[in-house]
């Protein structure tokens, strides 16, 4: 039994698979995060943020800011679901690490039309099938991972399609804590009978609400599916009041119903213009609600990058007005089922944006007159006109099956294309049945009429407790099938020493190239293919192309399956990482012998960030240990460098080059080191030798003592400096 | 149903509502929609519905799916599949989880339907 994870070990998929028939969750209901009211994270004050993590992985440029990790104030969703859920519970795991508290799985293709449970663990297309070992397995994983990052973690899947009740009841069991609900998504996108999705959701939703799960609808499909997504708003507004309405109607509190809103268009369209009045109606019109904020789906394409810009503009919407959850879209969902680097970049696009936009209603402000409050009145009046209609058709059904839904016009333009269901249609017509007079459900959190004889104080008092109420009383079925499932799919990929690259399942190979081609489209692209599989890729696919002038060139990404020997862990040369000493020795080692350097970037070169943070006691350079450094600014003839250092008596000369044209940074290491030679202080003089494209190989070849290349820091130098001074050996690791 | 906008005329009875006006309509209207919604669904039951009683019973989904067959096609659905396993434990003397594994294999629906429905079958 797997008590706590190991930050520096692996998930171990096997032994989560362990004893799951006994498995209980540990909560229930839905995490909210815990607002840090002090605000106070690193040297900076923040307005608008939640407490922080016990481990986490910050962003990139948190480097330059003592490695502090914010947390935005909204519960953050990533997506994940590759078809394997034993690989998706590691990248849950990356996925935590760095700000996702939300993990929302998508459903394996055509579950919605499967009567009933599915069980075991077959393997998905474009999601996961959903069954209890599934969910027993995920939730069990994500219960360990949440007490390693030391914030609770939302577990969220679908109930919907004609399994909605049992799919409810499974979650509810399980600790679920969040689902998508609403009929109308049943009814509109999987052509399920409208009466049947409509009397499953009521008994779906009750159970819910008895799990205190989170819902979120599915208004953000018609944004999605209609020809212009812009269009469709004051429709957006009746699908989520109706599912909303319903389910408090049912019994679900209103503070546990989540609107899925996404802004409906993007760039090159004005988008702000459409998409911030559409926010702000809704945020009016629902001030009850939660606000679940999803990005733009329906516009994206292959562009990573042009993905990124367009989800920023998404959450530039949610800073103007509010997101309760900020839900993220992966930059490659345009390509392919996302990739496990795109859930993390997707979920830092969030924390980086909200992090950076901190308090920025302190210091601008909504214009209460003009364009946006005028759009905003015409968004509600176009609303409640459509449920005018819809009533004088004679109600939800009728409405339906008349085709008001998902019309390509903006209402009350129509243009006669909306997605028209028949009441006597659809998947599963015919099948509800009315509850006759001795109706009876022995179990609780049943929705509707229920004739719970007089002696029973409550209805599972005749079963002596549910499943609800005793959960050991669930019957917990493994597997079904002796080839699909989890174990046969493990064996195939047994930890063997190999490394092998992955972007969503154990061992499947994927890699990435970039090719910029200096050739027209058509060229590029059938060179591209032709180059992965010269480079011994299989199964190589154009991923991305982009025109950068129609016969200057083309940007062409591809993919493919990696088809070498595969590389062996224990046969790696691994790069050096050095032991520095501690800081209090370091301390007492200048306090008695007082140790001085001399530092420049040298050659024509203008750069200067890196040697001052090598050097400056704010930014933790070799200054607070006590070291003192002399400073020569920047292209510092080598000369002047050396000189500088024998008349100061320093012990240690810092040389930093950036420029590496026509190699002139080795050129500079080369002739320092002689210059020092032919000075007769080269074994008086320890040097040093810095910058970005620097190696230790590459500088002690050019006559340095050592050489820090990205990534180092001033407590890097320090030790080095001192340790050669004590004596001691310099290139002893980690 | 094609129609070029009449916004213009069709706001004419909302132009003049205050912004709370405006939402209280909105919600009245909507729950005006959700009522019958929400009256249909408190006194019908459907497959799935039943599966979803038998499984807060303890049976598995592979023992729910038949019962609820079998029951839909005794058209003992409008009972509560729950109270015909009830029903028939108590007929047999049995267990109620032992009484769901019989029906599940067709066996005793002879005898429960029957008691059900009063002798109208």
């Amino acid at each position: 039994m797997v008590e706590r994870l190991e930050e520096n070990k692996k998930l171990d998929v096997e032994e989560i698979l362990k004893d799951l028939d006994k498995y209980e969750p540990k909560w229930r209901g839905w995490h909210w995060r815990e607002p840090y009211k002090s605000g106070k994270v690193g040297e900076f004050q923040y307005h608008e943020v939640s407490l922080p993590l016990k481990k986490s992985q910050p962003l990139p440029a948190a480097r330059s800011f003592e490695g502090i990790d914010p947390q935005p104030k909204a519960v953050i969703t990533t997506e994940i679901a590759s078809g394997r859920f034993e690989d998706d519970i590691r990248r849950m795991r990356m996925a935590a690490w760095h700000g996702a508290d939300h993990l929302m799985v998508i459903r394996t293709a055509g579950q919605s039309h499967f009567d009933g449970l599915i069980e075991g663990t077959p393997e998905g297309i474009g999601g996961v099938p959903i069954t209890r070992k599934q969910v027993r397995a995920t939730r069990k994983a994500i219960d360990l991972i949440e007490e390693e990052v030391g914030r609770k973690i939302n577990f969220h899947s679908y109930v919907s399609g004609v399994a909605g009740p049992d799919i409810a009841v499974m979650f509810a069991e399980e600790g679920v804590n969040g689902a998508h609900q609403d009929p109308q998504y049943n009814v509109l996108y999987r052509n399920i009978n409208m009466f049947r999705s409509f009397v499953d959701a009521a008994v779906a939703k009750g159970i819910m609400t008895w799990a205190d799960m989170l819902q979120i609808d599915g208004a953000h499909n018609a944004n999605a599916t209609a020809m212009k997504g812009y269009n469709v708003m004051p429709e957006l507004m009746v699908q989520h009041a109706i599912n909303a309405k319903f389910s408090e109607m049912v019994g679900m509190k209103p503070e546990n119903i989540a609107l899925s809103t996404v802004p409906p268009t993007s760039a090159p369209a004005p988008c702000m213009r459409y998409d911030l009045p559409y926010a702000v109606a809704l945020r009016q019109l629902f001030d009850k609600y939660k606000m679940r904020a999803q990005m733009n789906t329906k516009y994206i394409e292959s562009c990573e990058r042009e993905a990124t810009v367009g989800h920023t503009l998404n959450l530039l919407i949610s800073e103007l007005t509010s997101a309760d959850i900020q839900s993220t879209i992966t930059p490659d969902e345009g390509r392919n089922v996302p990739w496990h680097y795109n859930n993390i970049h997707a979920i830092n696009t969030a924390k980086q944006a909200f992090i950076g936009m901190d308090g920025l209603m302190d210091m601008v402000e909504l214009r209460k007159d003009g364009y946006l409050p005028e759009t905003v009145r015409e968004l509600k009046e176009k609303s409640i006109l459509f449920l005018e209609e819809m009533i004088e058709a004679g109600g939800y059904f009728k409405a339906v099956d008349s085709g008001f839904f998902v019309d390509s016009g903006e209402y009350p333009e129509r243009n006669g294309d909306g997605i028209a269901r028949k009441m006597e249609g659809g998947d599963a017509v015919g099948t509800i049945v009315k509850r006759e007079e001795d109706y009876f459900a022995p179990v609780c959190a049943h929705f509707g009429y229920n004739n719970v004889p007089k002696e029973y104080k409550k209805a599972c008092d005749a079963i002596h407790e549910c499943t609800l109420c005793n959960h050991s009383k669930i019957k917990y079925i493994d597997e079904l099938d002796e080839n699909d499932n989890v174990f046969k799919r493990m064996e195939k990929v047994k930890e063997d020493g190999t490394v092998i690259p992955e972007v969503q399942w154990s061992k499947d190979g994927y890699i990435k190239v970039t090719l910029c081609l200096p050739e027209n489209e058509q060229i590029s692209e059938a060179a591209a293919l032709e180059m992965g599989k010269r480079m011994n890729l299989k199964d190589v696919e154009i991923l991305h192309k982009q025109v950068l002038q129609k016969s200057e060139g083309t940007l062409v990404e591809i993919k493919g399956v990696c088809d070498f020997t595969p590389v062996k862990r224990d046969e790696l040369v691994l790069p050096k990482r050095r032991k520095v000493l501690g800081q209090k020795q370091m301390k007492d080692y200048v306090k008695e012998h007082s140790v001085k350097v001399v530092g420049a970037t040298v050659g024509e070169d203008e750069h200067s960030v890196g040697l001052r943070e090598i050097i400056d006691i704010k930014h933790g350079g070799v200054e607070r240990f006590g070291i003192e450094a002399i400073y020569l600014g920047t292209s510092c003839p080598i000369e002047k460098l050396v000189d500088a250092a024998i008349e100061s008596k320093a012990q240690a000369i810092l040389c930093s080059t950036i420029i590496t044209h026509n190699d002139v940074h080795t050129k500079n290491m080369k002739k320092l080191h002689e210059l020092c030679v032919e000075k007769g202080v080269r074994d008086k003089l320890i040097l040093v030798s810095g910058g970005t494209q620097v190696t230790d190989e590459i500088a002690k070849a050019q006559g340095m003592d050592v050489g820090f290349g990205r990534g180092s820091n001033g407590t890097d130098v320090a030790s080095f400096i001192i340790k050669k001074l004590m004596g001691l050996d310099t290139d002893a690791e980690e | 149903m094609n129609r070029t906008s009449d916004f213009e005329t069709r706001r004419q009875h909302l132009k003049d509502l205050t912004d709370e006006q405006l939402y209280e309509r909105f919600w009245s209207l909507t729950e005006e929609i959700v009522k019958p919604l929400v009256d249909l669904s408190y006194t019908h039951t459907s497959p799935g519905i039943e599966r979803s009683v038998l499984l807060r019973m303890g049976f598995s989904s592979l023992e729910a799916q038949p019962i609820v067959d079998y029951g839909t096609k005794w058209n003992l659905l409008g009972k509560g599949m729950g109270n015909v396993v009830l029903t028939y434990a108590k007929l047999k003397k049995i267990d109620y989880l032992k009484a769901g594994e019989e029906l599940a294999k067709g066996i005793g629906w002879d005898l429960v339907a029957p008691k059900m429905k009063g002798g109208d079958k």
